[in-house]
């Protein structure tokens, strides 16, 4: 506005990643570190990014100028720098990982060394933010009050800290014990005991802090340039108070319970901190907030964009990061355009007229022994968020749209054994036992003294206990006033059919015939006070008019992947941001529906209208009807959007691409095995189950134990397992039952000693069109997310690779098939059988676009427009390798057995290439947290096969990385007896140096360990050694094959500098098919 | 309860304050929180409000306070606007400092609250088609309660309603400031006695030059209504300009009677400036401020005499947000740096005016 300003404008920027989504740094990255390039290339500046996350949207093309897909790590990080020639680095885009990283170059000299400047906040204000002691000084200065805290080593110190802080006092247990053994001291008398308590069982440092339960957590969005400008975009209030990570808290914005003088308190305070600190961009500012007066502690300051950052983006419409990286450039707020209203700046406050609710989502019960109870500590695996205009509308919407079985907040849902209790320590489920004590009449007051949670919020919930009430009187039709405000406090047809039995298409029929409907409403940013240009909406039963009118030009509708959780993540946003792009390129006005806060579909630049609502047959229905788009696209966000296209179909919708008859036949599992019978297609024996008492019968009719039982309908393996005898039969039933009790279970014989084979592919009325063929490095049994892929397969032999494709070109022929789908198969002595097909993008479609260089998203969407092009497929003849790794986050779920099985359990994955596979292999285990080991290699295998297979790699070990081997008692005769030098370590503890005891000693940093039995529990033998390593941050191998694989990788390559530092495009440049 | 306005749209809500009806200027505040503080400000005397915020009444109305009392969050002793428009009325509150929901607040000082009904939309149409009348009237004879509505219309009597009816005197330290009250909001009083001022609250219609004597600088308040039926006071200031030689500091109305004072003009805004979000920068600094605001009206820039400057300028629409004289201690904002509700971005100011009166005192 008043001419720019730009101090220093630099050439080549390098952009850190987050790399591989996990527990605490997921989608929000991909979101942040897009808006950060477009805002980059924008001014011309040159892009530089490292992020080995292949699944995103920020590493794919026309987005930065080169991509690194490969470890951010600080001596790769100085690899690229140099290589590049980078002048200036960007760490706040890339969450914890890209800061750590950049923290660590400029404390070691490299930026410095190499000229590179940091842009946006400086350094030492980052530092200033990280470490708590300097942050609590800081603070002091300008007489803010922070949460007292310190980090005690014994008891004594300890105890003087409780003196020093007072009573009531909390106690946190240091990192590696996981948030156990917190508590609080209230009384003199506790203390003794409760600080025993605390360092019992050797537990380094214990925190002692002021103890806040009970208080408010309240967070603030701030956004500064370097000019001093600095303005507040958003508040947010927790529904849950102190005590719960607000990651795992169930989050309002704008706050609902502060007075106008309590939220200016706050708010002046974060502009204070943030100035005083000199952050320039973005940050975010957490208070606890007393309930009884308007005294605060700062908790903590992010001075960088953030999982909340990115929600406060969504929840406003305020583009943060892009304007983060422009501030970073230089600019200063007014001089950036408002993006939304296109009349205004980006110095302005949004002012809402509506509020959001953000609910995590969790997946505890995927993982083997892990506490379902929530705290201090994050274990969410994604989250959504509900736009409305009151909370019961926002909190329903928000129930749903976790897609955990909850049609809206519904006191009979997941009921509790003990409702107090379920109340006083919460659980993923507990908005379930509140609805529940509400509606049976517990008092608010009472409730509120459980569990600390505002009346405010719980009056909202009573609310729709109430009207759940009422409606569950009702006989026959529903008067239209009660269904009008039912559908105001957030009641779906569905849930509406579950009190009162009226079925939800009727339910529909009917307030349609009463005019009750839902209305579009804009998120403008500044409450309707100007006039603005947005696409960004969200649906209201509040709003009395529709704002956005649906267009006459030609368009398609992607539903998208709604909330990541285990199995569906960002890789699915990515096909629909693609899908739409394709749409886009087509000529095709494109809308995108999607509720998750974490993506880039859900950016108000990447479709002509975003609609921010649940992805449901309701919400579909009511959206199709008015904007009567051309055509939805169900195949691209995974099995959300897919599980509709049957019901959707029945409504007379136009679904594009693959019917929703074939899609049905591939979902469920009988259909699907009889079409392979008709077809002659080789698979796995199977049987149907309806009776729990056939089960053995069946068992022998397969061939005996093992078996994989397996529901229909399901993704990422739920509820799937193999049983290896009838008790474990029995337990795996019973489960199976509750997840799904509509479709048939089916049992398979479990194949052992196959090799698994994955087709990616695209299909046009039946014919393929592209394809691509990756191998697992696990034998079969290891859930295809969960394992470790190569492209192009590196052992299959290629008469099995022709019959594998001639299998796929038969399925796309007899299903028909038009778009992406992706056939699994076992491969053994030649034989090779289909154990899955699904019509719909699959986890691997980015993986497989990016190193083929071949845009299958793109491709699958152009044949469904009917778009068809001479297309190349090169994918077996490359020049290289890449593999897909996954990545774990055991070390966030306390006591989960980091074991892995046919249910998935990563949280996300890298891709990375290679010269060879060993190379691909050890860049992307590098990228998920892998080290090379340097001091020892514990080796436990567990059957004797295992033990004498391994003798290659064992001896390898010895003689070739020259590190020692530590073995537990089995494995270490095994060794003994070929003449291969070991220490003998216990597997229990106390009996000797144990391998746990080796592994806190640090004597090795590589473990490698393959269970062998089952204990009377269902728990796998070595499970203390897994943990132990898992806690201790230890590289952790439990599968054979992958062992294998990594030993021999690193015999060719023993360390991180022997890899190549290759940029994506200088890859491809090597294959045949260049990268259009 | 119905809300009609004059171009004839009529809209039906549920009522929750008093069943009486009222006729006003129909104008929107964008604000999240602070209804208490907006619904006691005296510059809405004579309006129906409709909030944008689709939730009112969350944390409830503390208790009244007792007569001479100018504690927060009220910023005068009563309602001053007409009516209420919301969305949702919540009546379930919670608060520690809440003694009464806001429907027992607004019934127990006869004034309507009207909920249930679209205010983004409202708002939308109050845009385009700017500032309109409307009534709030309960059901029954629309005419009936139309006509009654009419007979409590206002204009210049807006200003007696408003302002005290004598001067009040803040006792506190040095200096001593001349708050000269149109329908002051109470903040102002508290900003100047918490950095140590004593206060004059004087009527606009007192004898201001003889007060001004006593007086270390001048503080010109805010207040409703359109700025040129001030007449008396514009002529008075005219007066204070041309012999005071002491600081002189406007806030909203005040900027207003400032401009008119020195010779400027003021204009109508469509549908005016009332939130808490108005971007506005200091033309000297180049520094952005986020400010709190309520004025129908704004100075027109190009009318300011040759020894006047534009001080502060809104970022959105670019009208005028302050002025000030290139030579004399004499300045004004638009907007409200006393804020309450909103930002306490520019509370400075009145620092800044407090040195100014200080420094000129010794």
């Amino acid at each position: 506005m008043y001419g720019a300003y730009i101090p220093k404008k630099p050439k080549r920027v390098l952009i850190l990643g987050s790399g591989a989504l996990q527990i605490g740094q997921a989608g929000e990255f991909d979101y942040s570190g897009s808006q950060a390039i477009k805002a980059l290339r924008e001014e011309h500046v040159t892009t530089v990014l490292i992020n080995p996350n292949i699944a995103t949207i920020q590493t794919s093309e026309n987005f930065a100028d080169r991509v690194y897909l490969q470890a951010v790590t600080p001596d790769f990080v100085e690899r690229v720098i140099v290589k590049e020639e980078c002048d200036a680095l960007l760490l706040s885009f890339g969450g914890q990982t890209a800061l750590n990283c950049g923290l660590e170059l400029e404390s070691s000299g490299i930026l410095d060394k190499h000229g590179v400047r940091v842009l946006g906040t400086p350094v030492s204000a980052i530092r200033d933010t990280e470490d708590r002691q300097l942050f609590i000084e800081r603070l002091a200065e300008i007489g803010i009050k922070c949460a007292r805290s310190k980090a005690c080593r014994s008891i004594a110190e300890a105890k003087a800290a409780v003196k020093d802080i007072g009573l009531p006092t909390m106690l946190r247990g240091g990192f590696a014990l996981g948030g156990k053994g917190s508590a609080v001291i209230r009384h003199e008398s506790e203390i003794d005991e409760r600080l025993k308590k605390a360092f019992a069982g050797g537990v380094p440092q214990v925190l002692v802090e002021e103890y806040l339960g009970g208080w408010k957590e309240i967070e603030y969005e701030v956004v500064r340039d370097f000019r001093d400008n600095c303005i507040t975009v958003c508040n947010m209030e927790n529904f849950d108070p102190m005590g719960i990570h607000t990651g795992e808290s169930i989050v309002v914005a704008p706050s609902q319970t502060l007075t106008d003088e309590e939220y200016q308190l706050l708010r002046s305070i974060a502009i204070k901190v943030i100035r005083h600190l000199g952050i320039v961009g973005e940050c975010n500012i957490q208070y606890a907030f007393d309930p009884k007066s308007t005294d605060y502690r700062v908790i903590e300051v992010n001075a960088r964009l953030s999982r909340s950052s990115a929600l406060a983006s969504k929840a406003t419409g305020y583009p943060l990061a892009y304007v983060a990286a422009k501030l970073a450039l230089g600019y200063t707020l007014p001089e950036i355009p408002n993006s939304i209203t296109r009349r205004t700046t980006s110095f302005f406050e949004p002012a809402l007229d509506y509020l959001v609710c953000k609910f995590p989502r969790w997946d505890l019960s995927k993982f083997k022994g892990a506490t379902t109870h929530i705290g201090s500590e994050m274990k969410s695996v994604g989250e959504v968020m509900a736009i409305g205009r009151t909370f019961p509308e926002v909190i329903q919407k928000a129930v749903r749209m976790l897609d955990i079985g909850g049609w809206g907040v519904d006191p009979n849902l997941f009921p509790a054994e003990d409702l107090e209790d379920a109340l006083r320590r919460p659980t993923p489920l507990r908005i379930f036992s509140l609805a529940r004590a509400l509606k049976d009449g517990w008092s608010v007051d009472k409730v509120h003294e459980l569990t600390g949670i505002d009346r405010w919020f719980l009056h909202g919930l009573a609310e729709i206990g109430t009207m759940h009430k009422a409606l569950s009187g009702v006989r026959g039709s529903i008067d239209p006033s009660m269904l009008r405000r039912a559908k105001e406090l957030g009641f779906s047809d569905q849930g509406i059919e579950k009190v009162t039995g009226v079925d939800q298409l009727e339910v529909r029929r009917e307030r349609q015939a009463y005019g009750i409907k839902p209305h579009i409403a804009k998120i403008d940013t500044l409450a309707a006070e100007f006039p603005a240009e947005t696409n960004y909406l969200y649906s209201t039963y509040h709003a009395s008019s529709t704002e956005s009118a649906p267009t006459n030009k030609k368009k398609v509708m992607v539903l998208g992947s709604g909330c990541y959780r285990i199995g569906s993540s960002v890789e699915f946003d990515w096909c629909c941001v693609n899908a739409a792009q394709a749409a886009s390129e087509l000529g095709y006005e494109t809308i995108m529906l999607n509720y998750n806060p974490e993506t880039v579909s859900t950016d108000y630049d990447v479709c002509d209208k975003l609609i921010f609502d649940e992805v449901s047959f309701e919400s579909v229905m009511d959206i199709y009807e008015r904007e009567q788009p051309d055509g939805i696209v169900v195949s691209m966000g995974g099995q959300v959007p897919n599980n509709l296209a049957i019901r959707l179909h029945r409504q007379g919708v136009r679904i594009l691409g693959t019917s929703a008859e074939s899609i049905d036949m591939a979902e469920d599992r009988s259909k699907f095995s009889a079409l392979l019978d008709r077809l002659g297609v080789d698979q796995p024996r199977w049987a149907h189950l309806t009776e729990t008492s056939d089960a053995m019968a069946l068992v022998e009719q397969l061939g005996g134990f093992p078996v994989l039982v397996r529901p229909s309908y399901v993704l990422s393996g739920a509820a799937m397992s193999v049983a290896h005898e009838p008790n474990e039969l029995m337990r795996i039933l019973q489960r199976a039952k509750k997840v799904n009790s509509e479709h048939p279970t089916v049992m398979t014989a479990f194949e052992v000693n196959a090799r698994e084979i994955e087709i990616d592919a695209v299909a046009d009325h039946g014919e393929m069109v592209l394809w691509a063929i990756v191998e697992h490095v696990e034998d079969a049994g290891v859930h295809s997310g969960d394992a470790t892929l190569m492209l192009p397969p590196q052992t299959i032999p290629l008469p099995t690779v022709h019959k594998a494709r001639k299998i796929v070109a038969q399925l796309a022929k007899e299903l028909n098939i038009t778009g992406p789908f992706n056939v699994q198969m076992l491969a053994k002595k030649g034989a090779v059988r289909v154990i899955e097909c699904n019509l719909r993008a699959s986890r691997s479609l980015p993986f497989v676009s990016k190193v083929t260089g071949n845009n299958f998203v793109s491709e699958a969407m152009r044949r469904m427009l009917g778009v068809r092009r001479p297309v190349q497929n090169h994918a077996l003849d490359l020049d290289y390798v890449a593999a897909k790794v996954p990545m774990f986050s055991f070390p966030r779920l306390t006591g989960a057995d980091p074991l892995l099985g046919v249910e998935m359990a990563s949280t996300g994955e890298v891709g990375c290439f290679g010269d060879d596979a060993h190379e691909a292999l050890l860049h992307g285990l590098l990228a998920t947290g892998f080290r090379f080991p340097e001091k020892g290699v514990l080796l436990s295998l567990g059957p004797l096969s295992d033990k004498y297979s391994f003798t290659d790699e064992a001896r390898a070990v010895a003689d070739d990385l020259k590190l020692p081997i530590y073995a537990t008692p089995g494995t270490a005769e095994a060794l003994s007896s070929l003449d291969i030098p070991c220490t003998v370590l216990s597997k229990t503890p106390g009996e000797g140096l144990s391998a746990m005891d080796a592994i806190d000693q640090g004597l090795v940093d590589l473990v490698i360990n393959i269970p062998r039995s089952y204990d009377e529990l269902g728990r796998p033998d070595g499970y203390l050694i897994r943990r132990r390593a898992v806690d201790a941050e230890v590289p952790l191998i439990t599968d054979p094959m992958l062992a294998r694989a990594v030993i021999e990788a690193m015999r060719w390559r023993q360390k991180p500098a022997s890899l190549r530092i290759l940029a994506w495009d200088e890859y491809l440049q090597r294959s045949p098919m260049a990268l259009r | 309860m119905r809300l009609l306005l004059e171009d004839g749209t009529e809209l039906v809500g549920r009522s929750y304050g008093a069943q009486t009806a009222v006729a006003g200027e129909v104008v929107f505040n964008t604000g999240m929180t602070g209804y208490v503080e907006t619904l006691t400000d005296p510059s809405y005397k004579g309006q129906i409000l409709v909030m944008t915020y689709p939730l009112v009444g969350n944390y409830g109305v503390p208790a009244a306070r007792p007569s001479p009392s100018i504690d927060r969050p009220f910023e005068s002793s009563r309602i001053q606007v007409q009516g209420l428009v919301v969305q949702t009325y919540v009546d379930h509150h919670s608060h520690h400092a809440a003694t009464r929901s806001l429907a027992e607040w607004l019934k127990s000082e006869d004034v309507p609250l009207l909920s249930g009904i679209d205010t983004r939309l409202l708002t939308q149409k109050l845009r385009e088609k700017g500032t309109m009348r409307g009534f709030i009237v309960p059901p029954g004879d629309v005419e009936e309660g139309r006509r009654k509505a009419r007979q409590i219309e206002m204009r210049r009597e807006v200003f007696r309603a408003v302002a005290p009816k004598e001067v009040i005197r803040y006792p506190g330290g040095a200096p001593k400031i001349l708050l000269v009250d149109a329908g002051a909001k109470d903040n102002l009083v508290r900003s100047l006695l918490e950095r140590g001022a004593s206060v004059i609250r004087a009527p606009y219609f007192a004898d201001l030059v003889e007060l001004a004597k006593e007086a270390d600088g001048i503080l010109l308040g805010n207040g409703p209504g359109d700025p040129k039926d001030l007449v008396e006071l514009i002529d008075q200031v005219k007066v204070l300009l041309k012999d005071y030689r002491r600081p002189i500091f406007g806030v909203c109305l005040g900027n207003q009677i400032l401009a008119l004072a020195a010779g400027g003009d003021t204009a109508k805004l469509k549908y005016g400036h009332r939130s808490v979000n108005q971007p506005v920068q200091d033309l000297l600094t180049r520094r952005c401020y986020i400010t709190s605001q309520n004025h129908g009206y704004a100075v027109r820039d190009a009318s300011l005499p040759a020894d006047w400057e534009p001080w502060f300028v809104n970022l959105n629409d670019g009208t005028n947000e302050g002025i000030r004289h290139r030579s004399k201690p004499f300045f004004s904002v638009q907007f409200h740096p006393e804020a309450s509700p909103g930002p306490e971005d520019t509370r400075y100011l009145f620092d800044d005016f407090l040195r100014l009166v200080s420094a000129q005192r010794s």
